[in-house]
């Protein structure tokens, strides 16, 4: 049995999906990884979307940091409940296949505070695991420094993993359009990644509401400055329906370890809370809107007014899952949100 | 005085019907290999000085794109200063008064046109001294017809753009960030250094959006004050009235782009608004700053009769029929590939209707050898200033009149 298949949502699409995978069409478990679905077209084959909120309370164990076993093994837990396997490294296999550069969008706008430094190490673990090499994994955003800032070891060639910023290469030449969007793409993403892994983190923004995994997306082009207007919407669902970006992404794993309910998208130590968790899916939709969801919780909590109330409701969210974009669902009746 | 102008053809490219919007990087390109003269200049200015601090060179000139290797890290210390128009808030964060856009902007973020940048609760320009685009060019490509026709201007630019015009032609130094585009370090004493050096009575601020690097030009433009150069400055207009007061007070004239005579057109093709910009045209008339309005004819989105008549009616009504209005053609670039250019009729009924409205002097634009690029007396009407191209090939003006009949002629002209 396909085991990408979740849940009881067997419907004709799964139907459609098994036949594909007996033809060859697709081999998505098929164990062997040549042909690979990218993220957008493997959702069309379920129902639901899943997003997988991974918590650890001790996460920190006693103290300030994350532990970076109980993090390897949250991430474990989120990426077995997404692909409904047992064994990690198994899961993983079924994303990537030797031989391909594997890039790991982070956000290293927000700096130390946010860091995703421990988690990005254990996806590079499980990724080397899994047949990846070092130098075939990039962790990258826009700006060397700007990692470095984050906390990142900005480091270019050698038997090691990969880490630097769009500014160590530049960007494309020729501008790509998509509606509202007319940029010049990243070269890591271009010409040096066969497929994208978003980690972007869990915040409040000012502009536009909340980013997380669609959003981040605006730090893979050249002129982000020019798409802040009326919330960022409908820049950001355009920007995601550039074929360079929705063809490459294969999953977000959003670091909710710490996460910021006010204040962002810069890091306010007043407004974040250590909320210990990993948050996981294949539609960024559906993991933006949950994101949106758990951040108006903490607001509300905090005698905040929600984003709504506060004019900054992630408009774009609904954009991105509508009929001109489908890049995923934001009907809560459509996101099965599975909590491990 | 009016300079030798067939003395200048070498930096002129008269068959070349591009506006001022043109590339500069392509424009210095034939400059550097199509202009004898030009190259001389630079050739003896890197000799002399061995620096490489002379016009073309910051406009990256062939030889050095072929071996230019991808970005470079370029020393930010030396560009930033402190900005003029903002309000600190609270939380760090700044709101920038320098255009209507108002950009709250947070610590360690930029503003929409990405060359300013909050530090802490402090805000910065990123581009003071910054060039990423530098040439010499005739005044009539600003285009500034009423500005000592016939002379060269110092003409350059920063990165940056605060709004993003769908039709932009300096698309790849107006919609970059400072660090994603060669520049030069050129402190304002240097420019007029420069100008004075390479016979420009004129600095002129233009190709980007000179809004987004207002401390710099106003500089730049005392500098030049104090070298006995001018400075002039080609730019959307779409600034605060303080800041307008404060930054091009220090102009010798402006050319302000109206884009189209609807919000609508700003809201979607500019991404911008129209009302501040006819505020910024109002409040240059009091100032008696020299102005001259360019509106690009782009087919299909502003080239109805209302509005060139609605555009015309208010010129007359708000800043005077004395203004010069250049309706310039239109050609594809950028995110507008899919519109053709503008047909010369079209262009030609837009000056019909400013004509007819009573504007007198209502120019036709990037049309190489078009009568209508000539000036022409409102009262005799005889031809007053002949052009070809860019180029000013006969310039009757005498003490600011026309000498049949007498009539003065507005604008800045030869002592
Ligand atoms: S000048 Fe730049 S930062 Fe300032 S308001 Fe305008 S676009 Fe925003």
């Amino acid at each position: 049995m396909c085991r990408w298949m979740m849940g009881a949502t067997c419907s004709s699409s799964r139907r459609d999906f098994l036949k594909k995978c007996l033809t060859g069409a697709a081999v998505l478990g098929a164990g062997g990884g040549a042909g690979l679905l990218a993220a957008a077209e493997q959702r069309e084959a379920f129902a639901k979307s899943r997003v997988v909120i991974a918590r650890d309370a001790m996460l920190r164990g006693a103290g300030t940091t994350v532990d970076s076993r109980r993090i390897l093994s949250l991430l474990d837990r989120a990426l077995q409940a997404i692909f409904d396997r047992d064994n990690p490294i198994e899961t993983w296999k079924k994303l990537v296949r030797p031989g391909e550069t594997v890039g790991l969008k982070v956000n290293a706008l927000g700096g130390p505070g946010f860091c995703s430094n421990p988690l990005v190490e254990a996806i590079c673990e499980r990724l080397q695991q899994a047949g990846i090499k070092a130098n075939d994994i990039v962790v990258w955003d826009r700006d060397s420094d700007e990692l470095e800032r984050a906390g990142f070891h900005v480091s270019m060639g050698g038997n090691r993993v990969q880490c630097y910023g769009t500014d160590r290469v530049d960007y494309e030449q020729e501008l790509v359009t998509r509606g509202s969007v007319g940029s010049r793409l990243s070269k890591i993403l271009t010409q040096r990644c066969n497929l994208l892994i978003n980690v972007p983190v869990l915040k409040d923004h000012d502009g536009a509401g909340v980013t997380i995994a669609l959003k981040n997306m605006y730090g893979v082009i050249h002129n982000p400055n020019k798409y802040h207007p009326n919330g960022c919407n409908p820049y950001i669902a355009d920007l995601n329906m550039l074929p360079e970006i929705r063809s490459k992404m294969r999953l977000t794993i959003c670091d909710a370890t710490t996460a910021a309910y006010e204040g962002g998208p810069g890091y306010k130590p007043q407004y974040s809370w250590k909320n210990n968790a990993l948050i996981v899916s294949q539609d960024p939709v559906a993991l933006d809107y949950t994101g949106w969801q758990i951040i108006d919780r903490k607001r509300a909590e905090n005698g905040l007014k929600t984003l709504e109330g506060d004019g900054r409701a992630p408009h774009y969210i609904a954009t991105a899952a509508d009929r001109q974009h489908r890049l995923g669902t934001n009907d809560p009746g459509k996101i099965a949100v599975v909590e491990v | 005085m009016a300079r030798d102008l067939d003395a200048q053809e070498g930096v002129r490219n008269p068959v070349d019907n591009a506006a001022e919007g043109e590339s500069p990087l392509i424009r210095c390109k034939r400059g550097l290999f199509s202009c004898a003269l030009d190259r001389r200049s630079f050739l003896n200015c890197a000799l002399a000085s061995g620096a490489a601090l002379c016009v073309c060179e910051f406009a990256r000139p062939l030889v050095a794109a072929a071996s230019w290797a991808g970005p470079q890290k370029q020393d930010d210390s030396r560009f930033t200063v402190e900005a003029k128009f903002y309000q600190k808030l609270q939380n760090k964060k700044i709101k920038c008064k320098l255009c209507p856009r108002e950009c709250t902007v947070g610590d360690r973020e930029r503003g929409y046109c990405g060359v300013r940048e909050n530090r802490g609760g402090t805000y910065y320009t990123l581009v003071h001294s910054r060039v990423s685009a530098a040439h010499i060019d005739p005044i009539e490509k600003k285009p500034l017809f009423h500005y000592l026709p016939g002379t060269l201007a110092f003409s350059l630019a920063t990165a940056g753009c605060n709004v993003n015009c769908k039709f932009c032609q300096n698309w790849d130094i107006s919609q970059v960030r400072p660090e994603q585009v060669p520049a030069e370090y050129a402190p304002p004493k240097l420019v007029a250094e420069l100008a004075k050096q390479h016979d420009c009575p004129t600095i002129a601020y233009t190709y980007s959006e000179p809004v987004v690097f207002s401390e710099y030009l106003m500089d730049a433009a005392d500098a030049g004050h104090e070298a006995g150069i001018r400075s002039v400055v080609v730019s959307n207009g779409y600034m605060q009235e303080e800041a307008l007061r404060t930054a091009y007070g220090k102009m010798d004239a402006v050319k302000i782009d109206l884009k189209a005579f609807t919000e609508s057109y700003y809201k979607d093709v500019v991404v911008g608004e129209l009302k501040p910009v006819l505020d910024a045209l109002v409040t240059l008339r009091k100032m008696n700053k020299w102005t001259e309005i360019v509106y690009l004819v782009v087919p299909t989105l502003n080239d109805g009769d209302s509005e060139f008549r609605g555009l015309a009616r208010w010129i007359k009504t708000n800043v005077g029929v004395d203004v010069p209005v250049h309706f310039t053609q239109f050609h594809p670039e950028y995110l507008l590939k899919n519109l053709p250019i503008t047909p010369v009729p079209t262009l030609e009924r837009a000056k019909a209707i400013a004509d007819a409205e009573g504007l007198h002097y209502a120019y036709i634009g990037n049309v190489p050898g078009h009568p209508a690029q000539n000036t022409y007396c409102p009262k005799c009407p005889r031809m007053l200033v002949e052009r070809v191209g860019f180029t000013a090939s006969r310039m009757l003006i005498r003490k600011g009149s026309c000498p049949f009949c007498g009539q003065p002629i507005p604008g800045v002209w030869h002592a």
